[in-house]
C-alpha cells in the first residue's frame, strides 16, 4: 500500500445526506444486513470496503431501493435523505432513484446511441423542455464524466462499441445527467484496466465538489485513494467508519485490522 | 452374396480387426497402455473404421449404380420394333426386370431349379410366376424373356465382383492400418477425423438435399414455362385451370392465389403478432415463476395442435360465427368460408410461435440493462418500451418472419376456412383461396404430368419457396444489421 496518497481528507462538509438507522434486510431467510447504522455526509466520496458476500453492495441497493426489484428481498430500518424517510409509503422508488443515481460493476451501456444513452434518464423525467436543452444536458453531463473530447464527433454511435473504460464513463455521464444529489458505485472500476481505472478515479474526485458519492470498492488502495470516509463491512454487519486515514492507520476493530493488513478477504 | 450378409461379414471383420489392432497395440507397448500415443480402444477403433468405412461406402455406391448401368445393357437387348417411343420402352424394361424377379424368386422357393429357370420358355412361364404370387401383366414375349435371362445373368455376375471387390477392400483396409498399428502411432487423431468427416457428411447430406428439391421443383417449373407462357402465369389476374377431360383452354394466373395467400396472412399475422408479442412480455417481464411455469408451457401446447384440427374448427366453429355475428347482419356475404375465418385461426396457431421465440429473446437480454435503466429512475414499463424491446427486436423480427413463413406454407386451414375459390376481392368475409390449396388441388386425382394444368403445381411451389426464402434472408439481415453485442 505504498501508492497510498493521503491527499484531501478534509470532509468539505459535515451535513449529513444519508442517515441510515437500524438497517436489516433478509434474502429469502438469509439475514444479509445486520442492523446497521451510518451517517454519510454531503459532498464527500464514502467508501464501502470489505471481503466478498460481507453486504456492502446489498447496502448500497438499498439507498436508492434497488432491491425492490429483487422479489425475495426485504429491508427494514430506517434509511434517509436529507431527512425524509425513503422507505415511506408516499415515495415512489422510480422519482428516488433518479435522485440517487448508480454506477454498476460492469458497464452496461444501453445498445442505442452516445446520445440516447446519455439523453434516456432526462426524457423520461421530463427535464428537458426542448431538443437544445436536452443537447446542453447530455454535453454537460458527458464533460462532467470526462467523456466530452473522445466521442463529440460520434454522439450517434453505439454506446455498446466503446472501450470498456469510456463505456463505464458513459453510464457515469447517463446517471449524472439525471441531476442526481447522491451517487452509488457498485465496484465501478472492477472490470476496467487500470489506466480506465486512473481516469474513473479522478472523474470520482471531481464529482464530490457537487454529490455525495458512495463507493463500493474490493481495492483497499483504492478506497485511501478517492474516499475521505469509509466503512468496513463483515458479515454483514458495519464494523468501523470514521475517516478514511484513521481507517486505514488506525483501526479500532481487530478485524478492520485483519482486513487491511491482508489476513482476510 | 446378398447386401445383407455382406454387411454382416464386413462388420465381422471390423470386430476381429478392432480386437487385433488394439491387441497389437498393446502388445507394441509392451501392455502399458500409459506408452501408448492414444489410449487402447482407438487402435481397435480406428483398424475397425479402415475396414468398414471404405468397404461399407463402396457397397452403397455399388447398390445405386449397378441397377443404372445394367439397365442400360439390357435394354440394348431388346429389338427396337418391340416398342415405340420411351415411355413403351419403360414398361417393358419394368416387365423384364419382374420376369427376372420372379425367376430369382422361384429358384429361391424351390419351384425350378437353376437350370430349369434358365432354360425357362416363354409360353407357360406366366402361370409357373402366378403360381408363386409373381403376377405378369400380358403374355410374356421371347424377346422380353431374352433381356430378363441376359439381366438375371448380367446380375449374377455383378454380384460375385460385388462381393470381391468389398471383401478385398475390407481386407486391405485391415492390412494397411493393422501394419501402421504400433506405439507412436496416432490413432487417436485417426479416429478423431473419421469422426470430423462424419459431422461434415450430415451437414453435407442437409444442404445436398435442398439443393436437390430446389432442382427437382426447377427443371419441373421450366418444363411448364415451355407449356405455357411465363407472363400469363405472372400477370394474368383469372385462375381457371381447365382438366383435359373437359377440354378447353386453362387460364392459370397466380395473381389471386398469391393475393388469397398474403391476405390471409397478414390478417394472421395482425392476430399473432400483438397478443404474441404481448403474452411473451407479460410473461417473461411481469408474470411470476409459478404462473411463468405453467403459463408457457399450456402456450405451447396450442403449437404442438396439428393444423387440420385448427382447420376443423375453423370450419365447424369460427366460420359459422363469424358470419352469423359479422358478415350476414352487415350483409358482406353469407359464407361460412372467408379470408377472416382461415386469417383468425391461423393467427391463433401462430401466437405460440411468436411468443415463445419472442419470450426467450427477451429473457436473453441482460439482467444489467433493466438494472441500468430502474438505476436511472424508470419504471419498468419505460424499462420494457425503451431499453429491452429495442435489445430485442432483432429477435422479435425473426420470430415474427418466421411466423410469416409458417402463414404462407399453411394448407389445412385454409382449405377448410378459406374455402377452394380463387379471387381477388378486398371483402374480407368472401372465400378465397391460397397458393398451397390450390397445388394440392392440382395434383390429386387423375393427374397428367405432361399437361400446365398438373406442372403448373411446381411453378406455384417455386414461388412459394422463393417467397419463404425471400423472407428468412430479409429475417437474417435484419438480425445481422441491428444486432448488439454483449458481452
Amino acid at each position: 500500500m505504498n501508492d497510498m496518497r493521503f491527499t484531501e481528507r478534509t470532509v468539505a462538509t459535515d451535513e449529513v445526506k444519508i442517515a441510515a438507522k437500524g438497517v436489516q434486510v433478509y434474502y429469502g431467510d438469509t439475514h444479509a444486513i445486520k442492523d446497521v447504522t451510518i451517517d454519510i455526509a454531503d459532498k464527500t466520496v464514502t467508501a464501502f470496503i470489505g471481503p466478498s458476500g460481507c453486504g456492502k453492495s446489498t447496502f448500497l441497493r438499498c439507498i436508492n431501493r434497488m432491491n425492490d426489484t429483487i422479489p425475495s428481498a426485504r429491508v427494514e430500518g430506517d434509511i434517509r435523505i436529507d431527512g425524509e424517510d425513503i422507505y415511506d409509503k408516499r415515495v415512489d422508488p422510480v422519482q428516488l432513484r433518479a435522485k440517487v443515481g448508480m454506477v454498476f460493476q460492469k458497464p452496461n451501456p444501453f445498445p442505442k446511441s452516445i446520445y440516447d444513452n446519455v439523453s434516456y434518464g432526462p426524457k423520461i423525467h421530463g427535464l428537458a423542455r426542448n431538443k437544445a436543452e436536452l443537447d446542453e444536458i447530455v454535453e454537460t453531463s458527458l464533460r462532467r464524466a470526462a467523456l466530452w473530447d473522445e466521442v463529440k464527433d460520434r454522439l450517434g454511435a453505439p454506446g455498446t462499441g466503446l472501450s470498456g473504460g469510456q463505456q463505464q464513463r458513459l453510464c457515469i455521464a447517463r446517471a449524472v445527467a439525471t441531476s442526481p444529489e447522491v451517487l452509488l458505485m457498485d465496484e465501478p472500476c472492477s472490470a476496467l484496466d487500470p489506466i480506465a481505472t486512473d481516469q474513473v478515479e479522478n472523474l470520482i474526485h471531481e464529482l464530490r465538489e457537487r454529490y455525495s458519492v458512495v463507493i463500493v470498492t474490493h481495492s483497499m488502495s483504492q478506497a485511501s485513494r478517492v474516499s475521505q470516509r469509509t466503512a468496513y463491512f463483515h458479515l454483514g454487519e458495519m464494523v468501523e467508519y470514521g475517516d478514511t486515514g484513521d481507517i486505514f492507520t488506525n483501526p479500532k476493530d481487530e478485524r478492520t485490522e485483519n482486513y487491511i493488513t491482508g489476513r482476510i478477504g | 452374396m446378398s447386401p445383407f450378409w455382406l454387411i454382416l461379414l464386413v462388420a465381422a471383420l471390423a470386430l476381429v480387426g478392432a480386437v487385433l489392432g488394439r491387441r497389437k497395440a498393446m502388445a507394441s507397448a509392451g501392455g502399458d497402455a500409459r506408452v501408448l500415443h492414444s489410449l487402447p480402444n482407438y487402435y481397435g477403433a480406428n483398424v475397425a473404421l479402415f475396414v468398414a468405412a471404405p468397404a461399407l461406402l463402396v457397397l452403397a455406391a455399388w447398390m445405386v449404380i449397378q441397377p443404372l448401368a445394367l439397365d442400360g445393357r439390357v435394354s440394348a437387348m431388346i429389338p427396337e420394333t418391340a416398342y415405340e417411343d420411351a415411355g413403351a420402352l419403360n414398361l417393358l424394361m419394368a416387365d423384364v426386370r419382374r420376369i427376372a424377379e420372379g425367376l430369382d424368386l422361384a429358384v429361391e422357393q424351390g419351384a425350378l431349379t437353376a437350370a430349369e429357370a434358365r432354360a425357362a420358355q416363354a409360353e407357360d412361364l406366366r402361370a409357373r410366376l402366378a403360381e408363386i404370387g409373381v403376377a405378369v401383366g400380358a403374355e410374356i414375349d421371347p424377346s422380353t424373356l431374352v433381356a430378363a435371362q441376359g439381366l438375371r445373368m448380367l446380375d449374377a455376375r455383378a454380384d460375385l465382383v460385388r462381393t470381391v471387390v468389398i471383401l478385398a477392400l475390407a481386407a486391405a483396409g485391415f492390412a494397411f492400418t493393422y501394419a501402421r498399428t504400433n506405439a507412436s502411432y496416432r490413432a487417436r487423431n485417426s479416429v478423431e477425423f473419421a469422426i470430423l468427416l462424419l459431422l461434415i457428411g450430415a451437414s453435407t447430406i442437409a444442404i445436398l438435399t435442398t439443393l436437390g428439391i430446389v432442382l427437382s421443383m426447377l427443371f419441373e417449373t421450366l418444363n411448364f414455362f415451355r407449356q405455357y407462357p411465363a407472363s400469363e402465369f405472372f400477370f394474368s389476374l383469372t385462375w381457371d385451370p381447365s382438366f383435359s377431360g373437359r377440354g378447353g383452354a386453362s387460364t392459370l394466373g397466380i395473381l389471386p392465389l398469391l393475393w388469397g395467400t398474403l391476405y390471409i396472412s397478414i390478417i394472421a399475422l395482425i392476430v399473432s403478432v400483438p397478443i404474441g408479442l404481448f403474452s411473451a412480455i407479460y410473461l417473461s417481464e411481469y408474470a411470476g415463476k409459478r404462473f411463468r411455469g405453467f403459463a408457457k408451457p399450456l402456450l405451447e401446447v396450442l403449437a404442438g395442435i396439428p393444423t387440420i384440427v385448427y382447420g376443423l374448427f375453423a370450419l365447424i366453429t369460427v366460420g359459422p360465427l363469424l358470419r352469423d355475428a359479422i358478415a350476414s347482419p352487415l350483409g358482406l356475404g353469407n359464407s361460412a368460408s372467408s379470408v377472416m375465418t382461415a386469417g383468425l385461426v391461423m393467427g391463433i396457431m401462430l401466437i405460440p410461435f411468436v411468443s415463445s421465440l419472442s419470450d426467450d429473446i427477451i429473457n436473453a437480454v441482460p439482467q444489467a440493462m433493466r438494472d441500468g435503466s430502474y438505476g436511472l429512475g424508470a419504471t419498468q414499463s419505460e424499462t420494457i418500451r425503451q431499453v429491452i424491446l429495442p435489445a430485442a427486436l432483432p429477435g422479435i423480427v425473426g420470430a415474427i418472419l418466421l411466423a410469416a413463413s409458417r402463414a404462407i406454407g399453411e394448407t389445412m386451414i385454409v382449405v377448410l376456412g378459406a374455402g377452394a375459390a380463387a379471387k381477388i376481392d378486398v371483402n374480407p368475409f368472401e372465400a378465397m383461396t391460397t397458393v398451397t390449396v390450390k397445388i394440392v388441388s392440382q395434383l390429386t386425382g387423375d393427374t397428367d404430368f405432361s399437361s400446365p394444368e398438373t406442372l403448373v403445381a411446381f411453378a406455384l411451389g417455386l414461388t412459394l419457396f422463393v417467397m419463404t426464402l425471400g423472407l428468412n434472408v430479409l429475417a437474417l439481415y435484419i438480425v445481422r444489421k441491428y444486432r448488439e453485442q454483449y458481452e
